[in-house]
């Protein structure tokens, strides 16, 4: 089971300004372990964040977002005390979602 | 003839002259650089996610005796995190030791939570996949609770006047294959390892701006250090033997910086490199 996301979402006029720090791994399959195998590539492969079931921003990474990822971005359309969702999936199939509330 | 000789001189000094500024501002401006991308990564600082980790691990029953932390005194009371870490290293009376942080959770581990010793030093730090240290995300959650919190230790007892004392004694103690001690690094203004610049621990602002940044969130190894990982990694890099995680050498070491930072608002986890 992955650590917890760490959310904010703070509404600056009529803009939420929404900031995840995900904790990952996110291995690019390039490196080498001590015994020379290829370390398998494990990364966040989708980002979705959802305010009351309208998506707000779909993502799809690769292997050169840095290891425990920090996405920062802005919608309109929310109000104080609404809930945002953040949900990653990565290459395995682990899944993490985590919410925050506007303030 | 004697002229022309002069003239060239003048001229090569003015060549120097010129070489120099080009070298100093192409450091400064390295290190504005660095400035500037250490400002862009505090907004999203990872070890967020180790203080999120350590405190849900703060309030858990643990070990075989299924004690939680709460019961860890820090010197500030049984639980009380906020602020306990600015007064720290200090003397314990039921140790009859003088401890800093690491070694304080240490102690509440083996004496309070039933673990062997041993096992307690398991992980001391993480590695990425292979290990992670509960001891680093605990360290990140108690010094988060000191944020902006003036640092305040204490040299009362006499044993904490001896750490001190063997602490300051140590820093200047030179050894090692390359006849290095901390000073050789740390007793002068603008030294460098590679872009790195190196804090002068002997002045006030040196020492204060240094202890205050401890913990902090190494981007280029992916893990929140802790303050015995800092002087076991300065040890290592000066080819001493093996500082042991929570020794005397370690403590004293830890209480000789604290103390001198003194007075500076703590300001850590933070983030580095």
């Amino acid at each position: 089971m992955a650590d917890p996301m760490r959310i904010r979402a703070n509404l600056v006029g009529d803009v939420t300004d929404v900031k995840v720090l995900m904790s990952h791994q996110m291995e690019t399959g390039q490196r080498k372990d001590a015994q020379g195998k290829v370390i398998p590539a494990w990364f966040i492969q989708n980002v979705a964040v959802t305010h009351s079931g309208k998506t707000v921003l779909s993502a799809q990474w690769g292997t050169a977002i840095s290891q425990n990822p920090f996405l920062a971005f802005r919608f309109k359309g929310a109000g104080k005390g609404d809930k945002v969702q953040v949900t990653w999936t990565d290459n395995r199939g682990d899944k993490r979602t985590d919410e925050a509330t506007v303030a | 003839m004697k002229s022309l000789t002069r003239l060239h001189v003048v001229c090569a000094l003015g060549a120097v002259a010129v070489v120099t500024a080009a070298a100093a501002w192409a450091q400064t401006s390295a290190v504005d650089e660095i400035a500037k991308y250490r400002a862009a990564l505090k907004d999203g600082n990872p070890a967020e996610l180790w203080e999120v980790r350590g405190q849900g691990m703060w309030a858990q029953p643990r070990g075989p005796k299924q004690v939680s932390f709460e019961k860890c005194d820090l010197g500030l009371g049984p639980g009380v995190v906020k602020g306990a870490y600015a007064q720290m290293p200090r003397y314990f009376a039921d140790a009859d030791r003088v401890l800093d942080l690491e070694s304080r959770l240490l102690w509440c581990m083996v004496a309070q939570q039933g673990y062997t010793d041993a096992d307690a030093r398991k992980s001391p730090f993480g590695a990425g996949n292979e290990r992670k240290s509960d001891m680093e995300a605990l360290v990140a959650y108690v010094t988060s609770e000191s944020r902006g919190i003036k640092m305040n230790v204490a040299l009362n007892h006499p044993k904490e006047q001896e750490a001190y004392r063997l602490g300051g004694k140590m820093f200047a103690f030179r050894g090692g294959t390359h006849d290095f001690s901390c000073l050789t690094c740390h007793g002068d203004d603008g030294k460098r390892i590679r872009l790195q610049d190196l804090p002068n621990l002997t002045t006030v602002a040196g020492a204060q701006l240094a202890y205050t940044t401890w913990p902090a969130y190494r981007v280029s190894q992916g893990e929140l250090r802790s303050f015995q990982w800092r002087l076991f990694d300065c040890f290592r890099q000066q080819r001493f033997p093996e500082l042991l995680y929570g020794s005397d050498a370690s403590i004293a070491l830890t209480m000789y910086l604290a103390r001198n930072a003194n007075g500076a608002a703590f300001d850590a986890p933070a983030i580095k490199r």
